[in-house]
């Protein structure tokens, strides 16, 4: 239970510390990174659509 | 008298910088020869057993990609002092952060299960049982990292490495058509035109050059290593020395298994081991060697990826300049990794090949997050200085990046979606 506490506080404090992003947010760097985000959620997307149609066939 | 005296200086000049590059080679030529890993060498063995010598001119081209990306990790971390985890959490936010590392962790343990997998089936050639080659590398790779030092670390797995150029003789010995390897692997052609299992091949061999577990790994080891920013050239010279010895490695295999299993559909290296060793035994005995000696140097390097990444975020002492008393949980994680993945081959009727489908997909995923941030991180010039990306450097590795971006997705998509463009 302790370790798990103290994991999660670590994990706050790692949080904090990274809380703001240090790069200088140029218009070109939000660009990136929406494009980034769009991309990351298609992928995700993607993999959902292709469990939900793997899993009836492994049943 | 003035050749003589310029001959003298200039032999004292290449002297000089041997030495140089003696004491800072490491960290390119490991991370890139261990680029040839299990996997690797599968996708190498299928690349010349399908179509024989006529890719051997897009392996080429592999050189300056893997170069260009992999030189930017050399600079970040030489002048940042960082590894790439901790410096994608500073500059980008926790968010980017998080989503880094534990991709990361996901797909350098997948990676893991197929470096133990071929191993396993490496060894199993000779008879000796999946347990046992398990253990035995965990041992060996458990006395390799706890020596307590870097340089030493360094010199085994660099030991390793030269073990990779078992290929060159063993392409000797099938007795190759020179001509024809000139003839057709040089110059640029799609054999049979831009089919379904040419692109899936030609984008693994992409995917196997440029993986995101080695830009991790090189920035960590640069920062490990103690380089600095006076060491730029040399470690970029290391890393091109590298990128250079992995893709004629790669030639060897094609050319081996080009020359003898030409037409023969391969799925597994091992696999084509078996069949060469029928053909002609000791080239068979070396692709065998070589198929374990590959999975041992990726294991090596991917599993200190995960755990340099774990101590740079977490402030854990991360160093291999340090024993197990100094850093308990840097080398905790590294052998949990390790053991955990070992155990997988070892389970009966573990899904290895849905393992080996989420390690494509999940390595598209992070390789794009990962080298956008590589580019931008480069281009911060409050951080890099003089160092910064130039305009021409920007154009070459933006276009890179893009490419790969595009045919990795690609990749992952028909992965996932095989009849996709049939």
């Amino acid at each position: 239970m302790k370790i798990i506490r103290q994991f999660v506080s670590k994990i706050s404090e790692i949080n904090e510390r990274y809380a703001k992003p240090k790069v200088e947010m140029s218009p070109l760097i939000k660009l990136s990174l929406t494009g980034l985000r769009i991309y990351l959620l298609v992928l995700v997307l993607l993999l959902i659509y292709k469990f939900i149609t793997v899993l009836p066939v492994g049943k | 008298m003035d050749f003589f005296s310029t001959l003298y200086y200039r032999t004292k000049q290449v002297w000089k910088s041997t030495k140089m590059y003696l004491a800072i080679a490491g960290p390119g030529l490991v991370v890139m020869i261990a680029d040839n890993d299990a996997g690797g060498i599968t996708t190498y063995a299928a690349t010349g057993a399908q179509y024989g010598y006529s890719l051997i001119w897009f392996l080429l081209l592999l050189i300056p990609i893997a170069y260009y990306v992999q030189e930017m990790t050399v600079r970040l971390g030489a002048v940042t002092k960082r590894g790439h985890a901790e410096a994608i959490f500073e500059s980008f936010g926790a968010f980017w952060g998080w989503f880094s590392l534990l991709d990361l962790m996901i797909v350098d343990w997948l990676t893991l299960v197929t470096e133990f997998v071929g191993m396993t089936a490496a060894l199993k050639i000779f008879g000796v049982p999946s347990w046992l080659t398990v253990a035995g590398v965990i041992g060996l790779m458990g006395i390799i990292i706890l020596n307590g030092r870097y340089w030493t670390w360094e010199k085994i797995a660099l030991g390793f490495c030269l073990l990779n150029l078992v290929y060159v003789p063993a392409a000797f010995m099938v007795n190759p058509s020179v001509n024809e390897i000139i003839g057709k692997g040089l110059i640029p052609n799609l054999p049979g035109g831009l089919s379904n299992d040419l692109f899936f091949l030609l984008m693994a061999n992409i995917g196997t050059t440029i993986a995101p577990w080695m830009l991790f790994f090189q920035q960590s080891s640069v920062v490990d290593k103690g380089l600095h920013e006076k060491d730029i050239k040399m470690g970029k010279a290391d890393t091109l020395f590298g990128a250079i010895i992995t893709v004629f490695v790669a030639i060897f295999i094609v050319v081996v298994t080009g020359t003898l299993l030409k037409g023969v559909p391969i799925d597994d290296a091992s696999t084509a081991a078996r069949m060469l060793m029928q053909m002609n035994h000791l080239t068979g005995t070396l692709l065998a060697i070589g198929l374990f000696d590959a999975g041992l140097l990726g294991a090596i390097c991917i599993s200190l990826a995960s755990s340099w990444a774990f101590g740079e975020i977490f402030g854990w002492a991360h160093s291999l300049n340090t024993n197990v008393k100094q850093a308990p949980w840097f080398y905790a994680s590294y052998f949990i990794t390790l053991i955990t993945a070992g155990i997988v081959p070892l389970i009966p009727g573990a899904p290895l090949v849905l393992i080996t489908l989420f390690v494509q997909v999940i390595a598209v995923t992070l390789l794009p997050a990962a080298l956008v941030f590589l580019i931008l991180l480069l281009n911060d010039k409050k951080t890099m200085g003089e160092y910064v990306n130039t305009p021409t450097q920007n154009w070459i590795t933006g276009g890179i990046v893009v490419g790969i971006i595009i045919l990795s997705t690609m990749y992952g998509v028909t992965a996932l979606f095989p009849n996709l463009l049939k």
